[in-house]
């Protein structure tokens, strides 16, 4: 029998809206994966720590405060630092298109904006995570 | 990983729980280096403060430059398979500390508030050089006990609105506490909660049990003001003393390494043989084409 993909969903910084998150949560749990929610305000070393210590698959950040071209980067550097290379890491929340681009060249691998259809990540996350098993 | 490399018993933890090819030969080794930390069970019903409460000893615990390994079990879907481990984001304020390390595991099937693979778990924090490892299990009602003969300490942690005196005079899981803990007292209630609990347990030795040689304590504990903490601290130290002492401690850890050799044959043989239970074997049994006892014997030999 397969193994449940593990996921960490965040939420980096100071915005405290999390009823994105929590929704994303619940998808993944209703898709067999194990979720674990650090909960708001968490700084990118927590987050990266947590990661770590959970030995997961893969990070989903959620943001709407606007500093995800600082944040985002930012706890993509300290899992570097961490040496979790291979951690799938994608994003979601109030990120305008154009700084998608900046996003993924800092190593967020997928953003996904509100009205996202919930199957999409799952597929998403499904299919990166199998290849990369 | 004895160095206390964090991100090696992570990936140990990994493997250990998920089976993984030659992690059996890991955990033989991780078994070697394990039996001197003291593991402290924390049960008790969902929303009672477990993992809260669990904050705090890790707080109380790292001032004593102590060095802390915390395994928190939630249930898995039985439905999804997937699970939603949310008991980490109580102690995320612990999450940076090289002192602390902190996994969340899924049920995975198992009934009775923990998962199969705990002691493997377990052994990894040992090998890690934890002086204390704190073992949270899923919310409990009143029948998991398994935590009991996991654990060397049971921290039974509940509330002021948890019911009176009957509810804490049923068996099961009222009558593994080493310690009670009568958690949230800064809300009303707390003193009558307190003194159901302990005339509860004070009814008196049934006839023919031996004395006990330790009276779980009843304390009053605020996971959100601190209050009481330092006295909790207190008994659980007070009972790993009390297991070294005598004779209990020895025979405790006996009865873990029986519990863990009854996990060990559950995930082997009857969980290994469930998974193979497959929508064909349940037709043709609906079709009466077999029964429970030929496809049984035909799964366990297989």
């Amino acid at each position: 029998m397969d193994k449940p993909l593990r996921v960490l969903i965040a939420k980096p910084g100071l915005d405290g809206h999390d009823r994105g998150a929590k929704v994303i949560v619940r998808a993944l749990r209703d898709a067999g994966f194990e979720v674990i929610y650090t909960g708001i305000r968490q700084t990118p070393e927590m987050i990266a720590a947590a990661a770590m210590q959970e030995d997961v698959d893969a990070v989903g950040l959620s943001l709407l405060s606007g500093a995800h071209l600082t944040l985002f980067p930012a706890i993509c550097k300290e899992l570097k630092k961490k040496g979790l290379k291979d951690v799938l890491v994608f994003g979601g929340g109030i990120i305008p298109d154009e700084d998608i681009p900046v996003l993924k060249k800092a190593g967020v691998d997928g953003v996904f904006g509100p009205g996202t259809p919930l199957q999409t990540i799952v597929d998403y996350l499904k299919g990166k995570l199998a290849v990369a098993r | 990983m004895r160095r206390g490399d964090h991100a090696a018993a992570s990936r140990a933890l990994t493997a250990v729980v998920n089976d993984a090819p030659g992690s059996e030969a890991l955990a033989k080794e991780f078994f070697k280096a394990s039996g001197s930390a003291q593991k402290v069970g924390v049960s008790g019903p969902p929303g009672a403060g477990k993992s809260s409460l669990t904050g705090r000893l890790i707080a109380h615990y790292r001032a004593k430059k102590l060095k802390v390994g915390v395994l928190m079990v939630d249930p898995s879907s039985s439905i999804s398979g997937g699970a939603f481990l949310g008991d980490r984001l109580r102690v995320m304020e612990h999450a940076v500390d090289p002192g602390v390390f902190i996994r969340s595991l899924a049920s995975r099937g198992m009934i009775g508030g923990l998962t199969y693979a705990i002691f493997g778990a377990i052994h990894v924090l040992e090998t890690l050089g934890c002086d204390k490892i704190l073992v949270e299990t899923v919310g409990t009602g009143q029948d998991e006990v398994e935590i009991a003969s996991v654990a060397d300490t049971v921290l039974y942690v509940t509330t002021p609105a948890m019911g009176d005196e009957i509810q804490a005079m049923k068996a099961g899981a009222m009558e593994i506490g080493d310690i009670f803990v009568v958690n949230k007292a800064d809300l009303a209630g707390k003193d009558k909660a307190v003194a159901d609990l302990k005339a509860a347990l004070g009814l008196g030795h049934s006839a023919g049990q031996a004395v006990k040689a330790w009276e779980p304590p009843v304390l009053a504990t605020s996971a959100k003001n601190g209050e009481g903490i330092v006295e909790l601290a207190a008994a659980l130290d007070g009972h790993w003393t009390h297991l070294r002492k005598s004779g209990e401690g020895r025979a405790r850890l006996k009865g873990q390494h029986a519990t863990e050799l009854q996990f060990w044959i559950q995930r082997r043989v009857i969980k290994s043989a469930l998974d193979r239970v497959t929508d064909k074997i349940l037709e043709d049994m609906v079709l009466r084409k077999t029964d429970p006892a030929s496809v049984g014997r035909r799964l366990l030999e297989a």
